[in-house]
């Protein structure tokens, strides 16, 4: 019972975490129609900009900066696409490549930032609930807390004028520039945005873990978008928040379903081929259904012409 | 209030698909003045109103809304003054984003971080219960679900939310069925003369673009070959306007479309 609850409260907590990249998803991929292929690398740019401001002393900016390197991110991604010319997901490619020398930069020519011995947020937590009946509580109680800040911003912010803006940009590019606003400003707005909300859950995984390395986001952006569909399917039909507070409970879902796999034995490595199969299957479905009824007629029409002993309507 | 010096826009220019759309246009729009354009495809009919909206900027000439020289501003700057309706009733209005939220946007009130409040929501409903499609109880509706003459409707007043300067109409009536068209065309005819809006309306229609509007400009390679307004434009026939045709363009008029289309 004890290892269960365990086993639950460390799915729960690697969830809300994972969570806040699926809302930056859920802004960029979702909103604007965008596949921000920049993301993976945006969430390592957090974890190692937290990870080094932390261990130089300043273990309440490594918030901030985490997330202020991820906007920037955000705007070379948007600008790249907006006034350069760059297909959008090349622009994310080149980003995010670019990041791994970024990040590399961040940790000071190392590829691994040890944070055992580093002041941070959460050790900061953790001693503040010792002796508590919270105590070991502080990831949990972090994750929800920044989990449910960003829900609550991020679903208030899609409401104004901007936000409504923003959603226009994905859905009709056309309504938004008779409405005079600039569909490069609000891709920016909107990239920005994402890009310091993946940030920002990199800087958390990292100072949970206590140690940043370079590989931490590679594949990040289909663990998040595979969160993300599962969501969809959670909460088919809503306003903006309930669909917000599905992409977070399919994260949630994504990763308990990943730890029962293990506790199957599944080896943790298949975490990404599992992600894979099922963006794929989410993304595909739809095409495929719409497909169906036509392969069936096909298939029916070269049964009867076998049956028949002719050729199709055209032979 | 619309003044178009010598425009000239040739498209895909030193290829061999170069074509001049638009051959030194020039054009004069009072206030208040509702302008039906006629011509066969391909004369240039939209690639003027894309020369007024800013979708490019000219070759050659300026455009003048309103006594400001526009000729170099990006099209979303310009969109303050102009509102515009396309064939294609899907391109005014977000789908996936409910009616009021697309009237928001349109409105531009209360600043980027400004959010729909109880007196917005009134006004909406007031313009569109004018239309008396019932859309002023469906506000919370995604517009995706509204049929194409509702959502050219709801289009017509998200670009006469804000009184425009100048209404680009193209073809708007032209993919709904005949009698969505009608409605929609005199729900069109009622907001312009309420408002007393400055409006062109390209048409395909040549009676729609007798009956409508106070002037006529007929279109040919890129040109105004025939403008009628006033007295003389009340006694015109369809007739008439297919003989006019004729003499100024020196041909006959080539679409079926137009032709075949006499209600």
């Amino acid at each position: 019972m004890e290892a269960l609850m365990m086993l639950l409260r460390t799915t729960l907590e690697l969830g809300l975490v994972n969570s806040l990249v699926v809302l930056a998803l859920f802004l960029s991929y979702s909103m604007l129609n965008i596949c921000d292929l920049s993301t993976d690398g945006c969430f390592t740019l957090g974890a190692t900009v937290g990870a080094a401001v932390a261990i130089a002393g300043h273990p309440f900016l490594s918030i901030p900066a985490a997330m202020a390197a991820g906007m920037i991110s955000g705007f070379v991604a948007a600008f790249l696409q907006t006034k350069m010319g760059i297909n959008s997901l090349l622009a994310g490619i080149i980003v995010n490549t670019a990041l791994y020398s970024v990040n590399i930069a961040a940790m000071g020519g190392s590829s691994l930032l040890n944070l055992n011995r580093t002041d941070t947020v959460f050790s900061r937590m953790k001693t503040a609930l010792d002796g508590t009946f919270l105590a070991g509580g502080h990831k949990l109680i972090f994750g929800i807390l920044f989990t449910g800040a960003v829900l609550v911003l991020l679903s208030l912010f899609l409401r104004t004028r901007l936000g409504l803006a923003i959603r226009a940009t994905g859905d009709n590019t056309d309504m938004v520039k008779s409405s005079s606003i600039d569909p490069s400003f609000t891709t920016t707005v909107g990239l920005c945005l994402s890009g310091s909300i993946t940030a920002l859950s990199g800087c958390l995984l990292a100072q949970s873990q206590k140690s940043a390395n370079i590989d931490m986001g590679s594949g990040i952006v289909t663990v998040a978008l595979a969160s993300l569909l599962i969501g969809r399917v959670l909460v088919k039909r809503g306003g903006i928040p309930l669909k917000a507070l599905g992409a977070v409970a399919g994260a949630i879902l994504f990763r308990l379903v990943y730890t029962v796999a293990l506790r199957l034995n599944m080896p943790a490595f298949m975490l990404k081929a599992v992600s894979s199969v099922i963006v794929i299957i989410a993304i595909s479905t739809p095409y495929l259904k719409e497909k169906f009824p036509m392969l069936k007629r096909r298939l029916a029409a070269r049964r009867e012409s076998r049956r028949t002993g002719k050729g199709g309507p055209d032979a | 209030m619309l003044k178009l010096k010598d425009i000239s826009k040739t498209f895909n220019p030193g290829s061999p698909n170069a074509k001049l759309a638009l051959d030194g246009l020039s054009l004069d729009v009072a206030p208040g003045e509702f302008v039906s354009i006629i011509g066969a495809n391909g004369a240039g009919k939209s690639t003027l109103f894309g020369a007024i909206a800013g979708e490019f900027v000219p070759d050659a000439g300026r455009v003048i809304i309103d006594g400001a020289d526009v000729t170099l501003e990006p099209q979303h700057r310009r969109a303050k003054n102009i509102g515009r309706l396309f064939q294609d009733p899907m391109r005014g209005s977000a789908p996936g984003m409910s009616i009021e939220e697309n009237l928001a946007l349109a409105s531009g009130r209360g600043g980027w971080f400004g959010s729909v409040k109880a007196t917005d929501r009134e006004f909406f409903r007031e313009r569109l219960s004018q239309l008396g499609m019932g859309l002023e109880d469906r506000l919370k509706h995604p517009v995706g679900l509204l049929s194409g003459g509702q959502r050219q409707a709801l289009t017509l007043v998200m670009a006469t939310l804000n009184p425009p300067k100048l209404l680009l109409l193209d073809e708007h009536t032209a993919a709904l069925d005949p009698a969505t068209a009608d409605k929609v065309m005199e729900l069109t005819d009622r907001t312009v003369r309420e408002g007393s809006l400055t409006c062109l309306m390209i048409t395909h229609n040549m009676q729609t673009a007798l009956s409508f509007g106070s002037r006529t400009l007929m279109m040919d390679g890129g040109k105004i070959i025939f403008d009628t307004s006033g007295e003389e434009r009340k006694q015109l026939t369809v007739p008439d306007l297919l003989d006019k045709f004729r003499e100024a363009a020196g041909k006959a008029l080539d679409s079926d479309r137009m032709l075949l289309t006499d209600d």
